[in-house]
């Protein structure tokens, strides 16, 4: 019999042919996951180290900060293990995103919404350090294990979909574990393929879920080693390659993942034949549907 | 006097400040004179056709100027203004 935390990962990669039909730009749908997005697979990845190391128990409260999605993971994993959950998040997190997290029976502690994702990153590890005998606080940010899920699937799931044929593989960052587990595994498959981070285009965005680097605390997990180079999306291209996802290819997906299949096409449209580019489509567009960049 | 607060993320473009006093009358006023005061921040918030770009949120007495009238909401003496990035449309900021 398999719970829900068995039904994360292999996602199917789908070939975007009408947006790009004349390059090989490849996306893993990662809204497939049982609690919507790519964040399935870190937060599954910390909660069962957690168990491993005694460090998670029954009586214990899974505390950490979040954008939405993660905290979207620990709610439902949080439920299916029996553990309470605690999730801070800026004020200016959508509506849908409480309304789900609330609905799996988590607690959600908004934190100033002008601090962005560091306000609640620096008041989850103030709740975590002052009772440590309550709360279990994977820290998504510092925490190995989170990269280590990519690591382990995500690069694993792309080699093995293209039959060790992908020469690029291009993400957006929030964590950064997605990309740099992936990129990290990729290249022990092979040095030769190439790892390219987008960043938003200004401090000043709405690319819900990615972190501007530049001017935000960088995580501890970020590896600036691994990329062979960096590329900006701004909130414009992302919206724009959101709707056009969804009218084109009938992919109902989030903003960052526009941002990261804009990118990937402009990065497949400088190479040459052959190339094989994957990148990832984060979460379902469903999450974002009182915004109105959908323009409808 | 009206007094706009700045997020995190601008606060290189405002000196560190995360208040900045000014003279307005209208929201569109009061952000139009920030990006004048501090010229660095103009390609943050407004596009290449001198829109302010459509993720920008504007909030007066907790309410998000969308539902109000927008640029052209009045701005009393004394009153605050928060701009917050539209992080997925979040309205209840
Ligand atoms: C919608 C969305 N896109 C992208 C990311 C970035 O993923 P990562 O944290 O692995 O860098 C996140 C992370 O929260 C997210 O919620």
């Amino acid at each position: 019999m398999m719970n829900i935390l068995d039904m994360v990962g292999h996602t199917p990669l789908l070939k975007l042919d009408k947006i790009a039909p004349e390059h090989n730009v490849l996306a893993k749908a990662e809204f497939v996951n049982p609690s919507g997005s790519v964040k399935d697979r870190a937060a599954r990845s910390m909660l069962l180290d957690g168990l491993a190391r005694g460090r998670l128990t029954r009586d214990k409260i899974i505390v950490d900060a979040t954008s939405g999605n993660t905290g979207i993971a620990y709610a439902m994993m949080g439920a299916s293990l029996g553990c309470g959950v605690q999730l801070y998040m800026p004020a200016n997190v959508s509506p849908e995103r409480k309304s789900l997290i609330r609905s799996y029976g988590a607690a959600i502690v908004e934190t100033d919404p002008l601090e962005s994702s560091d306000g609640a990153f620096l008041a989850a590890r103030a709740a975590a350090e002052t009772r440590p005998d309550l709360y279990f606080y994977p820290d998504q940010y510092n925490n190995p294990a989170n990269p280590q899920a990519h690591y382990d699937t995500t690069g694993l799931e792309i080699w093995e979909q293209t039959g060790g044929a992908v020469t690029h593989f291009i993400s957006l960052m929030g964590t950064s574990g997605t990309f740099v587990g992936t990129a990290r595994r990729l290249k022990d498959f092979k040095r030769a393929i190439r790892a390219v981070a987008v960043q938003p285009d200004s401090p000043f965005h709405g690319l819900e879920g990615t972190k501007h680097l530049a001017s935000t605390l960088v995580p501890g997990i970020y590896d600036p080693n691994l990329a062979d180079e960096v590329v900006t999306v701004s909130t414009e291209e992302a919206y724009a390659m959101t709707r056009r996802l969804a009218r084109e290819e009938g992919l109902l997906v989030g903003i960052s993942s526009g941002g990261n299949v804009a990118a990937a096409l402009r990065l497949a449209r400088t190479l040459p034949a052959g190339s094989l580019v994957a990148t990832i489509l984060c979460d379902s567009g469903s999450r974002y549907l009182s915004d109105s960049f959908w323009g409808v | 006097m009206i007094t706009v607060l700045i997020p995190t993320a601008l606060r290189s473009f405002t000196e560190r400040q995360g208040a900045v006093q000014l003279e307005a009358g209208t929201v569109g006023q009061a952000v139009a004179a920030l990006a004048e005061n501090y010229p660095d921040l103009k390609q943050h918030l407004y596009d290449d056709q001198g829109q302010l770009r459509s993720f920008v949120n504007l909030f007066v007495g907790g309410r998000n100027v969308k539902t109000l009238e927008g640029l052209a909401t009045p701005l009393a003496e004394g009153e605050t203004l928060t701009l917050v990035p539209a992080i997925a449309g979040g309205r209840d900021a």
